[in-house]
């Protein structure tokens, strides 16, 4: 079975004049379809830096990135924004929703950039938005809503444009427990209805939740036990 | 992402910052009336004038009698000299002498109290004949003009002006009353129309009279002599044929060449030209203020988009997330920096044609918008909201996703 995700000794280096900061150093991970992985590390342990490369929003220093069988590493910005746009769904800490826009509105914007139709948006929006349960929030603006239905109007649109991918970064940072307990059960949810999803945290009991879990420390990825890959 | 998304989500944005958006479009409101009013004020000063002095016959061209030398050696102005003549006159109508000229009006004038059976009024009596009304384009409203045979006749009779008229009778009508001028009585038979006032004063405060009868009979002289000579062109175009025919004719007939020449000919084309001169570079001095005031709305444009980019760096930073490709960036906020130029732009005409209604009421003359200014001033807001967002787009689009996002 071809993973969906493989990163092949992937470096990164921040260099900011005389100084440079090795983020990554060496990072090997292949993730199959439908698999649900937990990435779990302290703050400045590179989790972040891992997760924006995941996510084709930053580009590696050196090594090989496959995303669904493509190349990543060597596409132009254009290119980068069609593969973010179709085969990456992002769930946020910050939900990092339009304010201005309703909560249908914030779902259709990745398939306003995929070209898809007004009718066929708004049709896809309120599926998903009735998947995640905000089916009578679709006209509430993100202001109007709790910070757990923010969440899920954000899974909504990672979910919209059918990824290949669920990439959610700190999803449960900004929320209480209950809220916390229902962004993963949705999470779950969509893992046994066979979505990819790779989730980055630094707390230990939302990385228990996934099937496989790893840890980042200094660059390089682990086991739970410490055990190097 | 095509073109009417594109304007969606500007129209979005647009709404999403009222407040904002209103005071980056006041700034080319503003400017784009500004362009408008002046541009129509000065244009509408430039018609009234050219209108006005129209109005004193446009074909006109006026002899006038040249400067006299006394024996101390002081030289007389213009007209002080008697050198013209009812001759002169009588010459310049004959079609075969100067075939552009229509219409010849010797005159002469003097100011004079008239007597009426109630009243009295000191005016300006002028005499002259028949072809007067045709060289200062004038009409009759009431009763006639006198005929070449009042005038060979040296006949009392006289026509008044609207300002004379209503200063002797009152609201009555003047003809078929009788006046007196230095003693003579003379029979009114009838009311020019109402010219208005013009640069050479009211030209509605006059007395008309057979130019006979003046000579005659009011100034007592013996004269052949005349204050000036009233020619009209055939038309505008002939204007310069009709002014070196009788120029021409004038030398031969006093034996003179252009160079000791003793009369003037003046055309009121002169007095127009100079004029729209004048009006034009007014015009063109306010437009040219307005303009400055067009550009400061459109540096409030740039600066309202540098910091709307600036503030926005984390909706670029998803958008881009969420696949927006840096095309799709620029485009968008240059759509929005146009639109907020042109919607402004379209609201500054408004204001422009309400401006201009207000104007012309509060005001004795039209103010004409000019509709080649008005579309130069919509394009120049288009262009500015596009130059003001070109800058601001292109940073937007070149921001990395990651560093975007990260912003706080």
């Amino acid at each position: 079975m071809t993973p969906i995700l493989s990163l092949r000794d992937i470096h990164k280096t921040y260099s900011n004049g005389s100084i440079s900061l090795e983020a990554l150093r060496g990072i090997d991970l292949d993730v199959d379809e439908g698999d649900y992985l937990a990435i779990m590390g302290p703050s400045g342990s590179g989790k972040s830096t891992l997760m924006h490369i995941i996510g084709c929003l930053d580009i590696a220093t050196s090594g090989r990135y496959e995303l669904a069988g493509q190349d990543v590493s060597t596409m132009s910005e254009k290119q980068l924004a069609v593969v973010r746009n179709k085969s990456i769904g992002f769930v946020f800490q910050q939900f990092n929703l339009l304010p201005s826009l309703t909560a249908q509105q914030n779902v259709e914007l990745p398939l306003v950039y995929a070209g898809v139709s007004r009718i066929e948006r708004a049709r896809r929006a309120a599926e998903v938005l009735e998947a995640v349960g905000l089916g009578d929030r679709m006209a509430h603006r993100p202001g109007e809503l709790s910070g757990g239905q923010q969440q899920r109007v954000s899974v909504a649109r990672a979910l919209v444009n059918n990824p290949d991918l669920i990439l959610a970064d700190e999803p449960t940072g900004n929320l209480d427990s209950v809220s916390t307990e229902d962004v993963l059960r949705l999470l779950a949810g969509l893992h046994e209805r066979g979505r990819t999803i790779v989730l980055i945290t630094h707390e230990h009991d939302v990385a228990l939740q996934a099937s496989r879990t790893y840890a980042i420390r200094d660059g390089l990825l682990s086991t739970l036990d410490g055990s190097t890959l | 992402m095509d073109f009417r998304e594109t304007v969606r989500t500007a129209i979005t944005a647009i709404l999403g910052r009222k407040l904002r958006s209103a005071l980056t479009m006041l700034g080319i409101l503003i400017g784009i009336a500004a362009v408008m009013l002046t541009v129509g004020l000065g244009q509408g000063a430039q018609a009234e004038i050219t209108g006005r002095i129209n109005a004193l016959g446009s074909n006109l061209l006026i002899v006038s009698p040249g400067s006299t030398t006394s024996s101390s050696g002081i030289r007389g102005g213009v007209g002080s000299a008697t050198t013209l003549t009812l001759n002169d006159a009588a010459m310049l109508a004959d079609r075969t002498v100067a075939p552009d000229v229509e219409a010849v009006a010797p005159v002469l004038q003097s100011s004079a109290s008239v007597v009426s059976a109630d009243s009295n009024w000191t005016t300006m009596v002028v005499g002259s004949t028949p072809d007067w009304t045709t060289v200062r384009a004038r009409t009759i409203t009431q009763g006639r003009f006198f005929t070449a045979a009042e005038n060979a006749a040296q006949a009392p009779v006289a026509v008044i002006g609207t300002t004379t008229a209503s200063n002797l009778f009152g609201n009555r009508s003047p003809v078929g009353q009788t006046i007196q001028v230095k003693g003579v009585t003379l029979t009114v038979i009838g009311e020019l129309n109402s010219a208005g006032s013009s640069i050479t004063g009211d030209q509605d405060d006059t007395v008309v009279v057979p130019i006979a009868t003046f000579t005659q009979r009011i100034s007592g002289g013996s004269g052949l002599s005349v204050a000036s000579i009233y020619l009209s062109a055939t038309s505008q175009d002939t204007l310069s044929a009709a002014y070196q025919e009788s120029s021409a004719a004038l030398n031969t007939a006093h034996g003179t060449t252009s160079d000791t020449q003793d009369f003037t000919v003046n055309s009121q084309q002169t007095l127009v030209n100079t004029i729209a001169t004048t009006t034009q570079t007014l015009t063109a001095l306010l437009g040219s203020v307005a303009a400055i005031s067009l550009l400061v709305g459109g540096i409030g444009v740039m600066n309202i988009m540098l910091v709307s980019v600036t503030e926005r760096t984390r909706e670029i930073g998803l958008r881009k997330a969420l696949g927006a490709t840096p095309v799709a960036i620029r485009q968008q906020f240059l759509t929005e920096a146009s639109m907020l130029g042109l919607i402004g732009g379209l609201l500054g005409v408004g204001l422009g044609l309400l401006g201009s209604v207000v104007l012309t009421k509060l005001l004795s003359f039209q103010v004409q918008p000019s509709w080649p200014a008005t579309l130069v001033a919509l394009v120049v807001s288009l262009l500015i909201g596009v130059v003001a967002g070109v800058y601001p787009a292109s940073r937007a689009a070149k921001l990395a996703p990651i560093d975007a996002l990260r912003t706080e």
